[in-house]
């Protein structure tokens, strides 16, 4: 039996992305999950629900330094557990770690999965989005970051111990983390929107020049539909809005089942950071917009009325 | 900060993002036309510049190298960083490195970089790199750089300064909920993102300047590494089949006479989006 590894970030509850990468361990064979530090029973008793059979933890917290306490762990748990192969979020943060294990590990590191099936041939987004290639390890083992919404979770999402089912094994590691690394010497939170984060949202709604810079209404539909903010490049510019709400080939890649765009003209980068979207919406009023080339539905008109009216619309029939 | 520096920048040549790009071949690659230098490199080259200009310049002897893995027509992306002001050039030019993935990149780099400060006989201070590059988007090959030089290593730097020690720099990275700022022992490897400057555009003189710039250049023998250590023969993932993507087609397309609202909503209901 096959062991994958998740390697997760969290030691609190499980997010839907973690779930995803769970899940699809599970596909695999036998899970187990390593995390920065000992979790506490909710959270074994949700790995549990997902059918993990072990967990691995650090003897000692990650302290301040950056990336590196993430990566000596990974590499330990996935020598103890025996990996085939060592599965993480599709993050900045995430793929940071990936890079340095695939190192240490003598691994080959798929980025940008949107699948893995029982060969361990992934299946990846290239190219902005533009094509997609199959693709896999040669090495004994395989380091894969993988996209959210990437996966099918069930209905029901485990939260509590199934009956009759053990807490999985909770194995200490004393890991080595010795080498050279940058240390965390401040943070700052950046206001919080209560929307779900950009890069794993299911519905962005996203603005560019067209707003003005008033993303108001953008953030009622936002947030009538439960999903995050995005804007172009030209609305980050402006300073309309932080760069962390970037969508484009040099920003984020979103790949939401809705992506609402929301005077944005849609230029090749553009584009190219929501063309894998499900589903486009396009509220332009420019009838010449590239944009309205590649909308599953596309509004032309002022989206200042348009909005609005939509998110009363929806609003009214919710009751 | 009194002591000279050695900056080392990786630059890519890559297909134009702008154009078509198009997978081919058994195993399919990437087929090269006319390049240009990745827009992301443009940062860290730029990041590098500014970093020699805050600490008393080239006359203070510090030097940037604009370093690149790739055919003969890369060699149009050390131009490039040239004109823009890197120093001197190096170009590992192999016809064995073809089909390289992020593993191999890395190892030769990491060669590169070590032959370099051989070479200039004084340590590398610090690698500056693209967040990605914008054909192969993976963004592993700095992390694995800075594991195999054993480098302290800055991912998605929003900014950086040098301390005022010359031992040490100070970045911040964006989290998709914090900001961190971060301190590195030199030498180090930063990765920097597009929010970390304004590239400049070279000026005529700048052009000029570069065509008297010197390029070595190094075959993959020269770095210690055989033909089975590069290419696809040394790489760790292999591409098995690519297909574009289909492309989006344009669905309908409604002009708004006072129902667009209502309209936009009634699609997200009936497509069970809400």
């Amino acid at each position: 039996m096959t062991t994958t590894l998740v390697v997760l970030d969290t030691t609190e509850r499980l997010r839907r992305g973690d779930r995803e990468l769970l899940v699809l361990a599970r596909s695999l064979g036998e899970a187990h999950a390593a995390l920065p530090a000992a979790p506490g029973d909710g959270l074994l008793d949700e790995l549990a629900g997902h059918g993990v059979a072990a967990v691995h933890v650090p003897a000692a917290g990650p302290g301040d330094r950056l990336t590196t306490p993430a990566v000596a762990l990974a590499a330990a748990a996935a020598r103890a557990g025996g990996a085939r192969t060592v599965l993480l979020p599709n993050t900045p943060e995430a793929k940071d770690v990936a890079a340095r294990l695939g190192v240490r590990l003598e691994a080959g590191v798929i980025t940008d999965a949107v699948g893995l099936d029982t060969d361990l041939v992934a299946t990846k987004s290239v190219l902005a989005g533009g094509w997609t290639t199959r693709c896999r390890a040669t090495s004994p083992v395989l380091v894969a970051t993988v996209r959210p919404n990437s996966v099918e979770l069930p209905a029901e999402l485990p939260t509590e111990l199934p009956a009759g089912a053990d807490r999985p094994a909770v194995h200490v590691h004393e890991v080595e983390d010795t080498v050279p690394a940058a240390r965390v010497v401040g943070r700052t939170e950046l206001p919080a929107s209560g929307r779900p984060a950009l890069g794993e949202a299911r519905v962005v709604v996203a603005g560019g020049r067209g707003t003005g810079g008033d993303f108001g209404p953008l953030e009622e539909l936002a947030d009538v539909l439960g999903g995050a903010i995005g804007a172009s490049r030209a609305a980050v510019d402006a300073g309309w809005i932080g760069p962390e709400a970037q969508v484009g080939q040099t920003g984020r890649t979103v790949s939401p089942q809705l992506y609402v765009s929301c005077g944005i003209s849609g230029a090749v980068q553009q584009r190219a950071g929501m063309q894998t979207a499900r589903v486009i919406v396009a509220v332009n009023k420019d009838e010449q917009a590239p944009v309205l080339e590649i909308a599953d539905l596309g509004i032309v008109g002022d989206l200042k009325k348009v909005l609005p009216q939509a998110v009363e619309h929806l609003r009214s029939l919710r009751g | 900060m009194n002591r000279p520096l050695t900056l080392v920048v990786p630059v890519k040549h890559v297909p134009d993002a702008q154009g078509e790009r198009v997978l081919s071949g058994d195993p399919p690659v990437l087929e090269r036309g006319p390049g240009i230098l990745s827009e992301l490199d443009e940062y860290a080259l730029e990041a590098a510049l500014q970093l020699v200009e805050a600490s008393g310049g080239a006359e203070a002897g510090h030097r940037v190298l604009a370093l690149t893995v790739g055919p003969a027509d890369a060699a149009a992306a050390l131009k490039r960083a040239l004109q823009l002001g890197a120093d001197a050039g190096v170009h590992v030019l192999d016809d064995a490195l073809a089909g390289s993935d992020a593993w191999v990149t890395a190892r030769v780099l990491a060669a590169a970089v070590e032959r370099i400060a051989e070479e200039e006989s004084r340590p590398v201070d610090l690698v500056l790199t693209g967040m990605a590059s914008t054909d192969g988007e993976t963004s592993l090959v700095p992390g694995q750089l800075a594991d195999r030089l054993g480098l302290a290593h800055v991912g998605f730097a929003s900014s950086l300064a040098l301390a005022e020690d010359g031992a040490t720099l100070t970045a911040t990275r964006h989290t998709g909920t914090e900001v961190l700022e971060l301190v590195a022992p030199l030498p180090a490897l930063v990765a920097v993102t597009d929010r970390a400057n304004t590239p400049r555009y070279p000026n005529f003189k700048a052009i000029m300047a570069a065509k008297k710039k010197p390029v070595r250049t190094w075959s993959a023998a020269d770095l210690g590494l055989g033909p089975g250590d590069v290419g696809l023969a040394g790489s760790l993932t292999r591409v098995l089949e690519a297909v574009p993507r289909p492309p989006r087609t344009a669905g309908e397309v409604v002009v708004d006479e006072g129902e667009g609202g209502i309209r936009l909503a009634e699609f997200l209901v009936a497509r069970k989006l809400v």
